[in-house]
């Protein structure tokens, strides 16, 4: 009988007992005050039902107190509802240092996801169990928004920007992953799988199959097609800033300021690259907007992650 | 609560020989009107055949919906439903719901004034209205739009293939409408109310249609320029939202929401007004804390310009934006639930008839109690990454904006009928109407709260087995609910033509338009401006504590 009319969804990720338990407190906290209000206003309806035609009650004007009383219990409840939230928030949107990146392209109507070792896979997401994944998410048209109940995550998927969201999951099984925001035609069959799996079936299932490039390796092909190493040279004596090394370090820009070298910085500098200049260096790189498919841009970023610096050796 | 010159006496009320609606006959006498009250009337004609098409939509969809399989329509019919279903009631009957026809009849009348103080531009305010509706459905005869009511970019500027342009056209037409209605009303506030009506002498009615007027007129401006916008993008290509011209969608997300999430307290504050009235009548009582009633009317007002990115948490927006819009929206709750618990000590201690209003003011607690406190889940931002985008919200802002607004405006109606149309209308039918309503917008709108717990996204036109058992109740529900919204259409009608007369003061009423005004009104309204001499609901001796 549950399992037939269930009222909420699996719990299968480490969010989705903090998620339930916000909800359900909230649940009793409106239970409460609709309860309090439904029953005076059905007992007031009844004990001061109107006896004859000419009755003519007491007028009162107000009380400060009672005003002071119910302005000031709603205020505390919802502030602190505030507190819980956010905090809650803020543990669903911030991924912890070690997660496996996998990445996601949106279109109508489907998803295309790839995951570093080069498997791709369509309307269908293997993941390890117990493990945190990070997607790093965008779209090749409209809005798209990547859904999966059983997690608790949801996160919009946008054209011309990153977005990212990550979970772990911690049960295994099938679940449904619904594209929730509205695309056009077949937005309701923008919908697919994820596949919890045992860590060791997933690597088994990583490498099973079709040999896949993985997206490093694809991504340096692409660097070498487009002749990004020929600027951006390993000894950092080219035209361009060396990029080995250069993810998650900060840089200070032509002009002032600085930027982070994450993903969406790495995917503006090679679709605008004037935009935010690395200081010292002139505007000359062309853009690469339209040549490159999100999914290029995509391994293009997973090479320049790799590109890790060497350990303690060359000290200037 | 005013003395003038007539003494309103109940039994035996001789009404004046010519009114408004027999002051003139012949169709130019009401297309031509510069009367508040007529231009009230063709406003509740229109706004109601516009409720009967949106209500059409609905049914359609709920009849998708009955099984998961997309086979009633082609998923891109379902989507132009769903599109024209929140096009047709958000621009062409909620937002005019309640301001365009209680409002434009009662503002004048309740503050003592002849009539608007720009009777001419109230006109032209229906014309817009009508301009913009009659370009609304020839985009849907045409075609129809598939964007959803909430056109958002790139898929509105660049993807769809549908009449976009025409029904955006449309919607901007009517937010000139209500531009020009609140317009009149904060003009006619202002400076028409009659000696000694004070500001704190204002019927709450009022107080709710002034905070509604200042959001009309500063916000609406704001779509206008939004579609605008997005019609210069997709008709010449102009870069603003659009990645690939080199714009940004989120923008678009933006500039819609600062008007939208205003908006839907366009589609709820009036509501708020109605029911102060019918709650101080029903329990023959003082208002429990007007002040409080009526600055929490202002307080969502301006609160409600500053939590448009509550529409936002997913998009991403940075996180402290969400935080400010989260604290804000939460925020909120507060003026809300001071409304509640004032409306709750006011039938303390009260007076109350079973009458018909009194079943709509039951019905209205019930359902906006169950619409407010949801809203707690929404601006929760660590809960709305789970609901947001799901059917928890279809629920939820039904809850609102009909549960609340329609039921308003369906209880004022009955309120007010016996003065809008000189006749009484079947009490138990009226009754009845109630009853059915509350039942069938429970059975509608409750179970999509679970479903969207479930994880049942919005704006899906097949769904997984496991969702339909809560979709075929839904859909039964709106079989109830659509009764319901149909019985008052028809022994209303009825009671134009059979309706005993109603006296002047049916209800036995405090406020001008019920103790001064006759039944129904002369075109003035007024033989002589009356004088104000009492507070607002004043039954009888006022205590302070």
């Amino acid at each position: 009988m549950w399992t037939d009319f269930p009222l909420f969804p699996e719990q299968a990720s480490s969010f989705a007992l903090k998620v339930d338990g916000i909800y359900f407190a909230t649940v009793l906290l409106s239970v409460f005050f609709a309860a309090l209000v439904s029953v005076l206003v059905i007992i007031f309806a009844i004990k001061y039902r109107r006896k004859s035609p000419d009755e003519i009650p007491r007028q009162i004007a107000g009380h400060i107190g009672l005003e002071i009383f119910w302005t000031a219990i709603p205020l505390v409840l919802a502030l602190g509802m505030f507190v819980w939230s956010t905090v809650l928030y803020f543990h669903i949107t911030t991924p912890p240092a070690n997660t496996l990146e996998m990445y996601v392209v949106g279109k109508q109507w489907m998803w295309k996801l790839q995951h570093p070792e080069g498997k791709r896979e369509i309307n269908e997401l293997h993941v390890p169990l117990g493990q945190p994944v990070r997607l790093t998410m965008t779209s090749e048209d409209v809005l798209h928004s990547f859904y999966i109940p059983a997690f608790r995550v949801k996160k919009d998927v946008v054209p011309g920007r990153y977005t990212s969201l990550w979970f772990e999951a911690t049960k295994i099984g099938s679940y449904h992953l619904f594209c929730a925001e509205y695309c056009g035609t077949e937005h309701s069959r923008m919908i697919g799988k994820v596949h919890v799996m045992e860590p060791q079936d997933y690597q088994n299932w990583l490498t099973g199959g079709v040999a896949n490039e993985p997206m490093e390796v694809a991504g340096e092909r692409l660097f070498e097609q487009y002749a990004c190493h020929t600027c951006h040279k390993v000894d950092g004596k080219g035209r361009g800033p060396s990029l080995v090394g250069l993810y998650g370090k900060s840089v200070g820009l032509e002009g002032g300021g600085s930027a982070v070298v994450n993903e969406a910085y790495i995917r503006e500098s090679i679709l605008n690259p004037a935009v935010k200049l690395v200081a010292g260096y002139k505007p000359i790189m062309p853009t690469f907007k339209g040549q490159i498919s999100e999914e290029g841009v995509m391994q293009l970023i997973a090479y320049v992650k790799s590109l890790k610096a060497p350990e303690l050796t060359s000290v200037e | 609560m005013a003395i003038a010159e007539q003494d309103g006496n109940a039994s035996g009320y001789a009404a004046p020989e010519t009114n408004y609606i027999n002051n003139g006959y012949g169709l130019k006498s009401w297309l031509l009107t510069k009367d508040h009250k007529r231009i009230a009337v063709l406003y509740m004609i229109s706004i109601s055949i516009f409720f009967a098409v949106g209500g059409l939509f609905a049914g359609l969809i709920r009849l998708e919906l009955l099984t998961p399989q997309g086979d009633f329509s082609h998923s891109d019919t379902y989507n132009k439903l769903f599109t024209m279903h929140g096009v047709v009631m958000i621009f062409f009957f909620l937002v005019p719901s309640i301001p365009a026809t209680l409002g434009n009849f009662l503002v004048p009348i309740m503050i003592g004034a002849k009539d608007l103080a720009f009777p001419r531009i109230n006109l032209l305010s229906w014309y817009v209205y009508i301009i913009g509706g009659t370009l609304g459905v020839i985009g849907i005869l045409a075609g129809g739009v598939d964007t959803g009511w909430t056109f958002y970019t790139p898929y509105s500027s660049t993807y769809s293939n549908s009449n976009v342009l025409i029904v955006a056209f449309a919607g901007f037409l009517a937010g000139f409408s209500s531009i020009l209605t609140g317009l009149n009303f904060i003009v006619t506030i202002h400076t028409m109310r009659a000696p000694g009506m004070t500001w704190f002498r204002l019927p709450l009615f009022i107080w709710a249609h002034y905070a509604t007027s200042i959001i009309m007129l500063l916000g609406t401006p704001v779509i206008a320029i939004t579609l605008v916008l997005m019609m210069l993008e997709r008709a010449f290509g102009f870069g603003f939202f659009d990645p690939r011209l080199g714009g940004d969608p989120v923008l678009f997300q933006h500039l819609f929401w600062f008007y939208s999430h205003p908006a839907v307290y366009i589609m709820i504050l009036p509501s708020m007004g109605v029911m102060s009235e019918m709650i101080a009548c029903i329990s023959r009582k003082r208002v429990f804390g007007y002040e409080f009633v009526a600055f929490s009317s202002v307080a969502i007002a301006i609160l409600g310009f500053l939590v448009w990115g509550h529409h936002m948490f997913l998009s991403s927006q940075s996180t402290y934006a969400g935080m400010v819009f989260s604290v804000i929206t939460f925020l909120v709750a507060v003026p809300s639930a001071i409304k509640t618990f004032n409306w709750t000590a006011t039938m303390y201690k009260g007076s109350i008839v079973y009458n018909t209003p009194m079943y709509y003011v039951m019905g209205y607690l019930g359902l906006f109690l169950v619409g407010g406190l949801t809203g707690l889940f929404l601006s929760n931002m660590g809960l709305d990454i789970h609901l947001h985008d799901t059917y928890f919200i279809v629920a939820h802002f039904h809850y609102i904006m009909v549960g609340g607004q329609v039921m308003g405006y369906l209880g004022g109606m009955h309120f007010w009928w016996p003065k809008i149309s000189g006749k009484m209308y079947p009490e138990a039918l009226g009754k009845a109407s109630a009853v059915l309503v509350f039942l069938g917008f429970n059975l509608t709108f409750f179970p999509q709260f679970v479903l969207g717990y479930m994880g049942m996204p919005r704006r899906y036109h097949s769904y997984p087995d496991e969702f339909q058992i809560l979709n075929v109740a839904s859909t039964g529900g709106a079989s109830v609910l659509a009764l319901g919204y149909l019985l008052p259409g028809i022994y209303l009608i009825w009671s134009i033509f059979k309706g005993a007369n109603a006296p002047q003061n049916p209800w036995g009423a405090k406020g001008l338009e019920w103790e001064v005004a006759d039944t129904p009104p002369t075109t003035f309204n007024f033989e002589s401006t009356p004088v104000v001499t009492e507070e607002a609901y004043q039954y009888g001796p006022i205590e302070e504590h």
